[in-house]
């Protein structure tokens, strides 16, 4: 049992709304990717929003959506996301979301076992991440930071 | 970047500079799954003892990793013991020099590109050179190369090695050695490319460098006239180009 897990945030902005008929073979992918996730060895939990099929929003932008997740490592995470039919979907990205410019789409940390993450603490490590490139406290799959030492009382 | 560090890497190559040793690579690097001695004696036409002496060396100078297992089929008393097989290691080696930096350059672009999302605009450019390549393989520069001398040291038995060793579809196969993509046959009607060209690229951008790889083999087999029976598609696992060829049905 390992003392610390990955959680992953992820936002992208739409290019039109989920009932747009052009978004319609991404929302046909997410319950089939979030399916996959559930069963994907290493998968701890995801956050199920109550945005339109599950998805997560913020209400200061509705055409923005943000995954949020736990995985036991790094390695789980990747063969998830790169390794299985959800790169398809990471490929045709294009088609349904506007690129990120400089602002960073993905951030990873670590939490303690056992801990849940916020959407809050999410958008805190991601704007982190813009502010200051990848630390410890905010990172990506390009510069991983190795899991913090366990500190004991 | 080639650092006078990195120049060590020298070494690691050096033992290619024996034509028989680079065709003994060749041969690890076209197999399927790991190769044994027997397997690359036979397609050199040399003696066992002399496939294992230079397999032996690629192993010691770290290009070749070694494992052991039983032939399949045999088991329990009397199997044997196992066979010292061999595959091609994990590590890259490079030497350039003067010093150059690619693959640097090649992480800025792609940086570039995903910032700017373009990916789409890539994937283009990939499928015009694949096709062009594909029309005519020999006017492009291949990335993996081809060697003169290895080609001569095996054109006694088959000129070409993946033929040689999957037995199907020269053409296609032939195109993507060419490449780079080491394919390999996966049935009757699957190809698999056990090696991604752009293999530290790829772990970098993968939805970007994937998306390309498959564009470009897309455009290899529209080009060679081959996308009336092949298929690409995105099919990724770990240890693989991340695009697989399926023959397409006919009913």
């Amino acid at each position: 049992m390992t003392a610390f897990h990955l959680a992953q945030m992820n936002t992208a902005r739409m290019r039109a709304p989920l009932e747009d008929p052009s978004m319609i073979e991404f929302v046909e992918g997410i319950a089939l990717m979030n399916a996959l996730a559930d069963r994907s060895p290493g998968f701890v939990w995801r956050l199920v929003g109550d945005g339109g099929e599950g998805t997560n929003t913020a209400p200061t932008d509705p055409d923005r959506i943000y995954t949020l997740s736990v995985w036991e490592s790094p390695e789980h995470l990747r063969a998830y996301a790169y390794q299985s039919d959800h790169l398809e979907y990471l490929r045709r990205r294009r088609d349904w979301f506007h690129p990120h410019g400089a602002d960073a789409g993905l951030v990873l940390w670590w939490l303690p076992a056992g801990e849940i993450p916020t959407l809050t603490e999410g958008m805190t490590r991601l704007a982190r991440l813009d502010a200051d490139g990848p630390t410890p406290e905010a990172f990506t799959f390009r510069r991983l930071y190795p899991m913090p030492e366990l500190s004991r009382p | 970047m080639t650092t006078p560090d990195d120049i060590d890497d020298l070494d690691a190559l050096a033992g290619l500079t024996d034509g028989v040793r680079r065709a003994a690579y060749r041969v690890v690097a076209a197999g399927a799954g790991p190769v044994g001695r027997d397997d690359v004696a036979e397609a050199l036409g040399i003696g066992r003892t002399l496939a294992a002496f230079h397999l032996d060396k690629l192993a010691a100078s770290g290009l070749l990793d070694v494992s052991y297992a039983r032939k399949p089929g045999r088991s329990g008393p009397g199997a044997g013991r196992p066979a010292k097989l061999y595959h091609v290691a994990a590590g890259e080696h490079a030497v350039s020099v003067p010093p150059r930096a690619y693959r640097g350059a090649a992480e800025l672009l792609a940086e570039a590109l995903e910032q700017a999302g373009a990916e789409e605009i890539l994937y283009r450019v990939a499928g015009r050179h694949g096709r062009q390549t594909g029309r005519d393989p020999d006017v492009t520069t291949p990335p993996a190369g081809r060697d003169p001398d290895v080609t001569t040291l095996l054109t006694g038995r088959d000129p070409d090695v993946t033929t040689l060793l999957t037995g199907r579809d020269p053409d296609v196969t032939t195109l993507l050695t060419g490449q780079g993509y080491a394919p390999a046959a996966d049935g009757p009607d699957r190809i698999v490319l056990r090696n991604c060209p752009f293999h530290r690229l790829s772990e970098q951008f993968p939805p970007m460098i994937c998306g390309m790889n498959l564009a470009m083999v897309q455009g290899l087999l529209d080009g060679a006239g081959a996308d009336g029976e092949w298929a690409a598609r995105m099919d990724p696992a770990p240890g693989r180009c991340c695009v697989t060829l399926s023959k397409k049905q006919f009913d």
